[in-house]
């Protein structure tokens, strides 16, 4: 008999995951075999293109379902819009922190109005990451700013320190509301409606702790197994990361050496003022110029300054937001590789369990069924059904195994593409707006001589001292 | 005042600049040309070279000597540009014509010599004496000491220091048979007059504390911008890094390596932008020493004026108070407590012979008294006048040169400012490609 589902379940010719061939034979010859259960893969299939969120945890669903390129927001087609802004100290008896206001504007029919204010904390933003990472460990989920600030001591509290952290969650929410897949889940949706108790209540529903120990025991454990055939792509993307990853933290470093290195000429720059200052007050001729001296300097400084924070504000956060990124792609890198190593496990425990039901259908153990009482043609039978039972469930598990590995692949190398796209969009305006200062800085300081040096000529001019030319 | 009775050195006339003498000022700044020795004799130190000889304790050692070149004005013009007669001197040479200089015309503001160490150094510079951009500097502050001696209206016309140009041998025993050494005033008795004088004309009084003061502000200046200009350098260069690692991101990058390649170029054009800068910045930098050195040398046209009011106080109480004793002898009076008084009074008075052999005494002392007073006066006064008049001439100097300073000062930032837009605007556009 055919079966229509058994036949999508077969890696289809766009899937890279090599199989080896023995074992495929044997996914086919299970036409043959007993009545499959039909999953509930072949009415989702059928149940449409739109993503069902509350389906998101069955990956069999997303099969055939992701077309990101299609997806791709556009400016125009951009129905929801977040912000993060409003910072505020909250105090209890036990703790401070401090919370944050997330608006939104939508017209997305999935929520229930078109505007909603809620607040925020910090751990709040770190649980949705966990969940939207939990749910799709193969999907790139953009960084979430430090928990803590590694270099100096920064107070929590301090205002740059919470200006900074606010800018950066706020881009991290955009960028979910961004992607396809993340921003239909139910959890952002809480996350941007729900009331403080209703987000808490939420938040307990979700796998328990000792659940989600298991699931990180299992990964590390796959993680030391290893996967034995990755797919050339992923190699590359593997490579590339690495090498990224080099990139982009001395880029990180380089960035922040030009600021500390700017901030220090300032310093010095703006020691020469009041010596400039402090001279044209001894002199009679010489004092208009050299006040005017002192003057362009302080407005050198003050356009230094202005630079120096802009490049503080913008390039470095970008940079390093991407130096965050490389960590999580490497994440999801091993996450992939976990879940192949994982099917290749299992593949191989199926392929054993079934070379043990032909090695048994040849043994006849005589002596002590005889002893038992019971024929042994009996006693056959009972174990091949047994090990029919096993291997149809090792079977099961393996297709789903198999869809899931399929999905995975599908969904890392779909966002990888959106990933780069999004990245090569951020870099490049991080650095053109950082030249564009550049620019305007050069700009500004040359108007500051260019009229210290007309002043100073029409004077001159007018006095009959200098022939200029 | 030092008065060697020789006749090699220049009367003091008539220093005032003339109209037409004003007009000549040339665009290069340093120097004013309707002076006598310019207008007959081109002169610069062309050349630097270096080397080796036995000093005087007969060891081996390195130095440099400059090439002074000189070339009559007019054959110049005359386009016939004949070869330029040329001497070698080393900077001790330079040192010791100075000093003769400020022996010999106290009352003039002497220009400075460039520095004898590098000092105010930042880090790339080395303060390596030996360093080729240190003798490089050295050289064109050599040639500008000798224009500005050249171009004065006093110092011009010194045979030593025409000599100094012109004969290569024998200049030094020429400068020490002068004995200018020996009429070189301690520093004891300057340091003594400077303590003790009690009228001394409040213009050089001002003028000293001026010459501190512009001292002061000037070594603070060098010393912020040598620190500025090692971090300016330390921004620049680190975007080089820039340069590399857009080169080596660009070799991962398929759509964006390009834009990121081209990008690195310009970091790289960039770090490498600041040589030239801090090159025109240190020339800013040596025409602020140059008044930083100045400054010393008005100090001391006013110290010397302190010890000559000084001497003269000196010579005017010395005849007072002669002119008291004789008094007292005359009238018997004892007036003031002294010891004369004292002693008379104990052991009774001198017979009328010895009083009056002492007043006779007293009488020779007090004309040559009188005499010294007189000349001393006169001293004092042709002093103070040549040396405002020095001064009245560095003060205008100074005045343009610095403006002139800050201008090219100015001009240099702009430059500066031209070169970033280019680089930035530039970098924009790879970046935009990316």
């Amino acid at each position: 008999m055919s079966d229509p589902v058994v036949d999508n379940a077969v890696p289809s010719g766009n899937s890279s995951v090599a199989i080896p061939t023995d074992i495929s034979g044997q996914i086919l010859d299970l036409d043959e075999d007993d009545d499959l259960e039909v999953f509930s893969k072949g009415t989702t299939l059928t149940e449409g293109s739109s993503f069902n969120a509350s389906m998101q945890t069955s990956p069999a669903s997303m099969i055939n379902q992701y077309k990101f390129e299609e997806e791709e927001g556009d400016a125009d087609t951009k129905d929801i819009f977040v912000t993060v802004d409003n910072p505020e100290s909250f105090v209890t008896a036990i703790e401070t922190y401090v919370t944050y206001r997330v608006m939104t504007k939508t017209t997305r029919s999935e929520f229930d109005a078109s505007e909603f204010e809620v607040r925020r904390r910090y751990q709040d933003f770190l649980w949705l990451k966990g969940r939207l990472e939990e749910a799709h460990p193969t999907l790139i989920v953009h960084p979430l700013p430090e928990k803590f600030v590694m270099k100096g001591m920064v107070e929590r509290f301090n205002e740059d320190f919470i200006e900074t952290r606010r800018k950066a969650l706020h881009r991290f929410l955009n960028r979910i509301a961004e992607h396809p897949i993340f921003s239909s889940t139910d959890d952002f949706k809480i996350f941007l409606t729900a009331e403080s108790g209703e987000l808490t209540s939420h938040k307990k529903q979700g796998p328990s702790f000792l659940s989600r120990m298991g699931e990180t025991v299992k990964a590390v454990a796959a993680s030391v197994r290893g996967v034995r055939n990755r797919p050339e792509e992923f190699t590359d993307m593997q490579e590339y990361v690495e090498a990224f990853t080099q990139k982009i933290g001395s880029l990180d470093k380089v960035s922040q050496r030009i600021v500390r290195e700017k901030k220090e000429h300032l310093e010095e720059l703006k020691e020469c003022v009041p010596i400039y200052t402090l001279w044209s007050q001894s002199e009679e001729e010489l004092a208009e110029p050299l006040k005017s001296m002192a003057d362009c300097l302080d407005s050198c400084c003050k356009e230094t300054e202005e630079q120096v924070k802009e490049h503080n504000d913008l390039l470095i956060p970008a940079l390093h937001e991407y130096v965050l990124c490389t960590e999580t792609l490497k994440a999801v890198l091993r996450r992939r590789d976990n879940i192949q190593a994982d099917f290749e496990a299992k593949t191989e425990a199926l392929a054993m369990k079934k070379a043990d039901k032909d090695a048994e259908s040849k043994v006849l153990s005589l002596a002590w069924d005889s002893l038992v009482g019971r024929s042994p043609e009996e006693v056959k039978q009972q174990r091949q059904q047994k090990l029919k039972g096993e291997i149809k469930e090792m079977r099961d598990e393996l297709d789903k195994m198999e869809d899931r590995l399929e999905w995975a692949n599908n969904a890392l190398k779909s966002d990888w593409t959106r990933w780069q796209k999004v990245m090569r969009t951020d870099l490049r305006s991080a650095f053109v707006d950082t030249a564009e200062r550049n620019v305007n800085y050069y700009e500004k300081c040359l108007a500051v001589w260019e009229s210290f040096l007309h002043s100073q000529r029409t004077e001159a001019e007018g006095n009959g001292k200098v022939d200029c030319s | 005042m030092a008065d060697s009775g020789s006749e090699e050195i220049a009367v003091i006339g008539n220093t005032d600049l003339t109209p037409s003498e004003s007009e000549n000022n040339l665009k290069n700044t340093m120097v004013e040309k309707g002076t006598n020795l310019l207008k007959r004799m081109e002169i610069n130190v062309a050349e630097a070279e270096k080397r080796t000889g036995k000093n005087a304790v007969n060891m081996q050692e390195t130095y440099t000597v400059y090439l002074i070149e000189t070339r009559p004005v007019d054959a110049a013009s005359e386009g016939t540009n004949p070869v330029p007669d040329s001497l070698w001197r080393r900077y001790s040479e330079f040192e010791l014509l100075r000093n003769y200089l400020l022996v010999a015309y106290p009352f003039v503001v002497v220009p400075p010599l460039p520095e004898k160490r590098a000092e105010f150094v930042w880090h790339k510079l080395t303060a390596d004496n030996m360093d080729p951009d240190f003798v490089e500097r050295r050289r064109v502050g050599l040639e500008n000491f000798l224009l500005r001696v050249a171009s004065h209206q006093v110092l011009s016309n010194d045979k030593i220091f025409y000599s100094f140009l012109t004969e290569e041998n024998g200049w030094k025993e020429t400068v020490f048979e002068t004995g200018f050494q020996a009429k070189a005033d301690s520093r004891l008795k300057a340091l003594n007059a400077t303590f003790r004088v009690k009228n001394p004309d409040k213009r050089f009084a001002d003028m000293k504390h001026y010459g501190d003061e512009l001292q002061s502000v000037i070594s603070q200046l060098l010393r912020v911008r040598a620190r500025a200009a090692d971090r300016l350098y330390g921004v620049y260069k680190v975007h080089g890094n820039y340069g590399r690692v857009f080169s080596e991101w660009s070799a991962i990058e398929k759509e964006m390596g390009d834009g990121l390649q081209s990008a690195g170029h310009h970091m790289d054009a960039y770090a490498a932008s600041v040589d030239d800068i801090l090159e025109e910045e240190e020339h800013y930098a040596d025409q602020l020493k140059e008044y930083l050195f100045y400054a010393d040398a008005v100090r001391a046209v006013c110290r010397k004026h302190e010890l000559t009011q000084f001497e003269l106080e000196m010579a005017a109480q010395d005849l007072t108070s002669k002119k008291q004793q004789r008094e007292e002898l005359a009238t018997g009076t004892v007036r003031t407590f002294s010891l004369k008084g004292m002693t008379s009074k104990l052991f009774g008075q001198e017979t009328p012979e010895q009083r009056e052999a002492k007043l006779k005494m007293l009488e020779t002392q007090i004309e040559e008294g009188e005499e010294l007073v007189k000349e001393r006066n006169t001293e004092c006064d042709e002093y103070v006048k040549s040396a405002w008049v020095d001064i009245e001439r560095f003060k205008e100097q100074k005045d343009h040169d610095l403006r002139e300073a800050l201008i090219s000062y100015a001009i240099m930032q702009i430059s500066m400012c031209k070169k970033g837009i280019q680089v930035w605007n530039n970098a924009k556009e790879c970046f935009s490609k990316m």
